[in-house]
């Protein structure tokens, strides 16, 4: 009997020890500057509200303790898309004015890999800004640090909550060099191609519902295929 | 028992690194895909969006009946002209496979395009630009702009239809988008 009790305490503390390795690994992807930043192609900054409840709309399955906005908005209940989660939102541009809409959907990436500290989300963007065309985004984002140093701290608080300056870049893909795909659509982006990086800076959280300040940054570099942009 | 206690502490580590390893994290619900092949054409699909129901969101400028009701949309004047819709996106044996986004607009530089943002999970995205003039029989044609996953090197015409009457016992929708894609892989040269 007491060589069982030990072989369990032994496991525990084995399963104990291998989290707090995954959790604290050090070598997980923190990173904060991106590759187009220090390439200096002219980029297209746009900024917008990562607060749900702030967004235009917002929606999900609808048992996620981050409620779907506004109130009565349909909610992605179905089978097919119970791991998505959708917002619509205003952008502004680098000197804060309305530049546009865009409508984000990100899904549960099949590829994630909790060894390898990540927790991926396939996300695509349809951006329209009205005077000049508009455009798609699609990326591969990673939330491991998001996870690890913003919602787990905050469901740890005494108060249920996380404040703090939180600043990672998330898209991890599918370009080689970490950066995620533009296809342009129409207007002055018709016929281009580029990247873009997606960058998210949150100042608080709550255990109980969700971000609570957090801003999102997408750098674009888009240029005709095969061009120096 | 302390060799023994040591011994739960290597299955522990192994055990939980062979589970994370092997078991998946996410694991995606699929429907069938229903592709039909036609002869000098290519893949065909029908994805469908039944209305009122399927619309989760319509945001048009300056309009006092926008979907959810309480929805705010920004009343700046940028966006007079356009409208942006958000749908759920059946397959055509009416099983909910995806969301799509839908943008028009009135103005330039836009004008005269219709966009489509189709996200299917665990199967891709399809990015679809229609001409706005629509043919004699009210369907748009258009063409996949490009895609991700299955969609990634695929290229192909698209149609999109506006059914107003739909004769169906099976479900409660008053109307029907229609979209019907063609599509085809890259041409592969024989070695």
């Amino acid at each position: 009997m007491k060589y069982l009790v030990s072989l369990l305490l032994g496991l525990i503390v084995g399963m104990a020890v291998f989290f707090a390795l995954l959790y604290y690994n050090p070598f997980a992807a923190r990173t904060t500057v991106s590759s187009l930043a220090v390439s200096g192609q002219n980029l297209i900054d746009l900024s917008y509200s990562a607060v749900p409840a702030e967004s235009i709309a917002f929606t999900n399955d609808g048992e996620s303790i981050i409620q779907p906005h506004p109130a009565k908005i349909a909610e992605l209940w179905e089978p097919t898309v119970k791991y998505t989660w959708a917002s619509v939102v205003l952008l502004t541009n680098a000197m804060g004015v309305p530049a546009g809409i865009g409508f984000k959907i990100s899904s549960e990436s099949e590829l994630t890999r909790v060894l390898e500290s990540e927790a991926l989300v396939d996300s695509v963007w349809h951006i329209y800004l009205p005077a000049r065309g508009s455009f798609f985004i699609d990326q591969t984002e990673n939330y491991w640090s998001y996870i690890r140093d913003v919602v787990i701290p905050a469901r740890w608080s005494t108060g249920d909550n996380w404040r703090g300056a939180w600043n990672r870049i998330t898209t991890v893909g599918p370009n080689a060099l970490g950066t995620g795909r533009v296809t342009g659509a129409v207007g002055e982006f018709a016929g281009l191609e580029g990247e873009v990086v997606e960058m998210l800076t949150a100042r608080a959280y709550s255990a109980d519902d969700g971000p609570a300040a957090m801003i999102g940054n997408l750098s674009i570099s888009i240029a005709a295929p095969g061009a120096e942009p | 028992m302390i060799k023994t206690f040591l011994f739960g502490i290597f299955l522990g580590l192994a055990g939980t690194a062979a589970l994370l390893h092997y078991v998946p994290a996410v694991d995606l619900y699929r429907e069938a895909s229903l592709i039909t092949f036609e002869a000098n054409v290519g893949n065909s699909e029908v994805f469908q969006v039944n209305l009122p129901h399927d619309r989760i969101l319509a945001g048009i400028h300056g309009q006092g009946n926008p979907t959810p009701a309480n929805l705010q949309w920004p009343d700046d004047n940028i966006f007079a002209g356009s409208q942006a819709e958000f749908f759920k996106v059946r397959d055509r044996n009416d099983a909910v496979v995806g969301v799509a986004s839908r943008i028009s607009s009135t103005k330039a530089p836009s004008r005269g395009v219709i966009q489509w943002m189709l996200h299917l999970p665990a199967r891709g995205t399809m990015f679809v630009l229609l001409g706005q003039v629509p043919a004699a029989d009210g369907s748009r044609r258009g063409i996949l702009r490009g895609g991700t996953g299955d969609f990634a090197k695929l290229g192909g015409v698209i149609t999109e239809s506006f059914i107003a009457d739909v004769q169906d016992s099976e479900s409660d929708a008053e109307a029907r988008i229609q979209l019907v894609t063609r599509l085809v892989g890259p041409q592969v040269e024989d070695e």
